[in-house]
């Protein structure tokens, strides 16, 4: 595809799809974040809750491993 | 503690200092992808929820939070992209101004609306960055997480796509 070919495919799609790079936010969206934060609060992942069970299950268990694991700190 | 520092330890009031700095440039970033006010209205509040979720995981040394915001916008629209399509339509929300010169034949214009409509995202962002925005190459490479020529490969490849398209439906551009 020659360049003249890739101006020409350009140009028809700026005329079809004017530029929007300006637009403008029309009001402030700082509630609406809010509001999600407040229905939406962080929650820890159901793997790290399995991988903490997982660990002090191992440490209960295998108290033997207590060292290995500060060593590794 | 400067203000990134403290976003990056999970302070919310930190948090909302850079939503308010930076919620106007996110949300023109997803209009250029989109094209659709609400959606990128939603948009962005999705890419801040996303970075305050990531807060720990954010390189105060780097600081560059325009580029890491740039992003996780341009993930949370392609995401958008991919869910809806293909309803989403590039022609939801025109804009208010029209040119003069535009393209007034409707089935030109509807034959190539529904090219681009049938690119897939990844293409479609490429082509809609590139040509109509006329965003420099390295800003979208940045934005995709790709690297320039990669995006060259894209646009390159979604003109290809889109010329093909258009010569099927009768149109030679």
């Amino acid at each position: 595809m020659s360049d003249r070919e890739m101006e020409e495919m350009k140009k028809l799609l700026k005329d079809t799809l004017p530029p929007v790079g300006d637009a403008e936010l029309g009001h402030d969206l700082w509630p609406a974040m809010a509001q999600r934060l407040a229905d939406r609060p962080l929650r820890v992942p159901w793997w790290d809750w399995v991988l903490l069970v997982g660990a002090a299950a191992t440490i209960l268990f295998f108290p033997g491993v207590i060292p290995a694991l500060l060593y590794q700190l | 503690m400067e203000l990134l520092e403290r976003f990056a330890a999970g302070d919310v009031e930190a948090f909302e200092s850079l939503f308010r700095q930076y919620q106007g440039e996110v949300y023109r970033w997803i209009m250029r992808i989109v094209r659709n006010r609400a959606a990128a209205e939603d948009l962005t509040i999705e890419t801040f929820w996303r970075m305050y979720r990531a807060h720990a995981r954010f390189d105060v040394a780097k600081g560059n939070c325009t580029g890491w915001l740039r992003r996780i916008a341009t993930n949370a629209a392609l995401d958008h992209l991919r869910r809806a399509r293909p309803e989403v339509s590039l022609a939801e929300d025109p804009p208010a101004v029209t040119k003069p010169d535009l393209v007034d034949q409707s089935e030109l214009r509807q034959s190539i609306l529904g090219a681009m409509n049938r690119l897939s995202p990844r293409l479609r962002i490429a082509v809609i960055l590139a040509l109509v925005e006329e965003e420099p190459y390295d800003s979208i490479a940045e934005a995709l997480g790709i690297s320039v020529n990669a995006v060259k490969v894209r646009v390159f490849r979604g003109v290809r796509v889109l010329r093909k398209e258009l010569s099927a439906a009768g149109v030679h551009p």
